[in-house]
């Protein structure tokens, strides 16, 4: 339970968040802590309340009960502010901005980073074209570093699929965050498209950027990942490293379903065979009839 | 095999004819065209601008004389004549098409309106038969020459499509470098021309000749697109953003100077002042996405508050600001109601502002109405308005009297015109400065994706509000010179619909048809949907049933408006563009499949 307490190290501490929508309890009582320099996973199956807590995370929900703290400071239920603070995302279904071009978009992650204001912008003060400049200067890294560069003057929407969930991440790491939230980065990606978000990720993480993933791939995530928490039902089953939750009879029961209660194997077999030819005799029966 | 069918298709042009002849028989069309010019096409001078004269063309008879000869000199292109070449970097066919198009439709619109209002066509002389038959013989001859886009396999079936992609034209040839000096001397030369266009379509004496005029440079307009020359323009004035925007300021300032009436140099004034107006709603539509039906109110309430300190006698404050007080007060009282209106909406997200802005402007006519003294305290007179409002003095300098500059007279509209083109100055830079910052990319980030957008740091609310009183006070800085120079302010004049231009309805016009989130294409609508309903007073009764079928047209035909935003231009027309994707067929549908979600 080490993983329950707040370090210096701490990044993102999530303690008793529980979100409802009315009757319905989509997250109940979820702790979650994300050091410095870690990849957090975050598995379970559909519904199981994965993207409903990272929207607690970031604002976009309020949740009903419980608290997130990012580096000792509580989040304030504002997507705005939570960016603001130092928490970036991206989404699951992909949201870029599709008619801005590819650089525009990093730039508007830019947004808290930089704060020239209306005024600025009317009358050209001296620090505006400086602060323009730094700003496409980091975007242009940023595009650098995901590979992404010579399209810049593209339009996002005329992306390829992989490399818009690459610009999206590109976006988000604009806006200089110290945690990095990712809503399956790797949905619809081929093996080799997988591999080369790994390899992103892992970069991203040698920047000193915490990362939590969402991510149903489970090879992906037990490469990549330093611990796993596993969502059931709105629930924390387990938390572990990848060879520990790998290896939790609750998880594959979540996944796969609890065997037969009694006695399972030849008999059950039988049981089933015997069924079968039951049935097959009834139809033949029907058929003469 | 399927090459072979498609070269079948394009090369077989609408009208059988070898091409070379087909070239010829336009070339000698075009000719005979602009000889009949030349000679009376009527006996009799009722028809208006007097086409009796022999061997010297006025009125209509101008308009098919420049058609023929841009059809001439197009077709010298054609042939490949040394020195024409620069004319047709795009396409050669196709602006030749629409040039024979813009020649028989003036001079056949000419014939039909000397027939229809002298009674017969036995009113027409020889003239007019040797004008129509060779614009005709070259309209025929230009639809036998082949097209110049590859044809399609659905080419074939359809002949309105089939007509529409003969008259499409391929992309231009990359442009040969030339010196800053000759860019600039062009950009200088198109503003000029264009400065002339526009005086002569505003100059218009009788509504037949507005009608050519229209006719005339519709079609040449689309020639010109087709040809590639706006192209090569538009990429030139990129080039040198800051010439281009002097040349046109300064081609702006010539245009009260070339007016000799008052009547003219006050719809130059009044066009301005909708322009201007529809430029601030750009930032408010076109930016920020936000649909605001009242914005007409805004104009309103900087009009009013102008006229109300105006020192007008029957201005319930009596009291007599400088302009420069009066112009703050107007902006200023439209940014507090842009506030307050926005303030309260903005943190809804849909169609809430839209429904709230619809009822703000309706209150805002009402309570102008109520505020008579009789159904409420006596500030604005009620329906009958404030009237006298007195001229603006600039410095001493009488805006309500004629001046003499450099032997010009400048009357009254001439002088409004003037202060109005320094507040559009104003409002351009706005537009462009804040479009092209931070702010402005917040903008346009909330109106794409406003979850993503507030994801990315952007707070919603405020980035909107700014918007919505920053298009505010762009109204009522417009609204103060607007009450001057009408010199009346009633609340009539600030209805949702209405015949007159600004009215909420014709500014969203404004911007749609122009092109949303341009600088250049409200400007242009504003122009084009002012000045058709003022020059063709028949259609009067019908105008809001004709506004609303070019506004259909128009958006079946060109989505993006007449000005397209680059990023409207990529999003309307997928195909043909250079900014597609390297990627195979099989990954492009699951990217924009996802992409949509």
């Amino acid at each position: 339970m080490t993983s329950m307490t707040t370090t210096p190290n701490t990044v993102l501490h999530a303690s008793g968040v529980t979100m409802r929508f009315g009757g319905l309890t989509a997250v109940r009582n979820v702790d979650l802590t994300v050091n410095s320099g870690e990849i957090i996973g975050l598995i379970g199956p559909n519904g199981a309340g994965k993207t409903t807590f990272f929207n607690c995370l970031t604002g976009l929900y309020v949740p009903t009960e419980g608290k997130v703290t990012y580096k000792g400071t509580v989040l304030p239920p504002k997507p705005h502010l939570v960016t603001q603070a130092g928490v970036a995302r991206t989404f699951q279904n992909i949201r870029l901005f599709p008619n801005m071009t590819v650089l525009e978009n990093v730039l508007v992650g830019r947004h808290t980073r930089t704060k020239e204001g209306l005024w600025s912008a009317l009358l050209r003060l001296p620090g505006f074209k400086k602060a323009e400049n730094a700003s496409r200067e980091r975007a242009m890294e940023l595009l650098e570093f995901t590979g992404l560069a010579d399209k810049a003057d593209h339009l996002s929407r005329n992306l390829p699929y992989g490399e818009q969930r690459k610009l999206e991440i590109a976006r988000a790491l604009a806006s200089e965050p110290g945690l990095l939230l990712l809503d399956e980065p790797t949905a619809g990606m081929n093996p080799q498209e997988t591999r080369a978000a790994e390899e992103l990720i892992f970069a991203i993480r040698d920047q000193g950027i915490a990362v939590l993933v969402i991510e149903h791939d489970m090879r992906f995530i037990m490469n990549l990942c330093d611990r796993v928490s596993v969502l059931v039902q709105g629930e924390k089953l387990v938390e572990g490293t990848p060879d520990i939750v790998q290896a939790d009879e609750r998880v594959i029961a979540a996944y796969l379903g609890t065997p037969f209660e009694g006695a399972p194997g030849d008999e059950e077999l039988a049981e089933v065979e015997a069924a079968e030819t039951a049935q097959s005799t009834t139809s033949t029966e029907g058929d003469t009839q | 095999m399927t090459t072979n069918t498609t070269h079948r298709d394009s090369g077989t042009p609408l009208i059988p004819l070898p091409t070379s002849l087909a070239r010829h028989t336009v070339t000698a069309g075009a000719a005979i065209a602009l000889i009949g010019t030349f000679m009376a096409w009527t006996w009799t001078s009722d028809f208006p601008g007097d086409l009796t004269v022999d061997g010297y063309p006025g009125g209509l008879q101008l308009l098919t004389l420049t058609a023929a000869a841009l059809t001439l000199l197009f077709a010298l292109s054609a042939y490949g004549v040394q020195g024409l070449r620069w004319l047709t970097p795009a396409g050669t066919n196709a602006p030749l098409r629409l040039l024979a198009l813009a020649t028989f439709g003036t001079t056949g619109y000419t014939l039909g309106a000397i027939s229809d209002e002298l009674g017969g066509i036995v009113n027409l002389e020889p003239g007019a038969y040797v004008s129509g038959i060779g614009a005709l013989i070259a309209l025929i001859a230009a639809f036998a020459l082949p097209g110049d886009t590859p044809g399609t396999d659905t080419t074939g079936d359809n002949p309105w499509r089939r007509i529409r992609h003969t008259l499409a034209a391929p992309s231009a040839r990359p442009a040969q470098p030339i010196p800053d000096w000759a860019g600039i001397l062009v950009i200088v030369a198109a503003f000029a021309i264009g400065l002339y266009v526009f005086a002569y379509g505003i100059d218009t004496a009788y509504t037949e000749l507005f009608i050519g005029f229209l006719i005339t440079a519709g079609f040449t307009f689309a020639a010109l697109t087709q040809a590639g020359l706006l192209t090569r323009l538009s990429a030139l004035t990129a080039q040198h953003r800051t010439v281009t925007l002097s040349a046109a300021f300064v081609a702006a300032i010539c245009f009260p100077f070339t007016q000799s009436s008052d009547e003219y140099a006050l719809i130059g004034a009044n066009i301005l002042i909708f322009a201007t107006v529809a430029l601030g709603l750009n930032v408010v539509v076109g930016l920020a996405g936000l649909l605001d039906l009242g914005y007409v109110a805004f104009l309103g309430v900087g009009a009013y508050a102008a006229a109300l300190v105006s020192g007008a006698s029957t201005s319930s404050l009596g009291v007599h600001f400088p302009f420069w007080a009066a112009i703050l007060v107007g902006a200023g009282a439209s940014l507090v109601f842009g506030v307050l209106i926005g303030a309260p909406t903005l943190r809804l997200r849909g169609d809430y502002l839209a429904i709230v802005t619809l009822g703000f402007g309706e209150i805002f006519r009402i309570t102008m109405n109520n505020l008579n003294g009789n159904s409420g305290p006596n500030v604005t007179n009620g329906s009958r308005g404030i009237p006298a409002i007195p001229d603006i003095t600039i410095f001493g300098w009488d805006l309500g009297i004629s001046h003499d500059i450099a032997g010009f007279t400048l009357g009254k509209p001439g002088n409004y015109y003037l202060l109005m083109l320094v507040i559009t100055l104003v409002v351009v830079t706005v537009f462009r400065r804040s479009a092209d910052s931070r702010i402005g990319r917040a903008w346009v980030a909330i109106r794409e994706d406003e979850t993503a957008a507030t994801a990315m740091g952007i707070n919603g609310f405020r980035v909107k509000l700014i918007a919505f009183a920053l298009g505010a006070t762009l109204a009522g800085l417009a609204g103060t010179v607007q009450g001057h120079l009408t010199s009346t302010v009633t609340p009539e004049q600030y209805q949702f619909a209405g015949s007159v231009p600004p009215n909420s309805a014709f500014l969203l016009a404004a911007v749609i048809l122009g092109g949303m989130g341009t600088m250049s294409g409200p400007l242009i609508g504003a122009a084009l949907l002012y000045l058709i309903p003022a020059k063709l007073q028949f259609m009067q009764d019908y105008q809001l049933l004709l506004f609303g079928v070019a506004l259909i047209v128009l958006m079946r035909l060109r989505p993006e408006g007449i000005i397209a935003d680059r990023r409207k231009k990529l999003e309307f027309h997928e195909t043909g563009q250079l900014d597609t994707p390297e990627t195979s067929l099989t990954d492009t549908p699951v990217g924009v499949t996802k992409a949509g979600a």
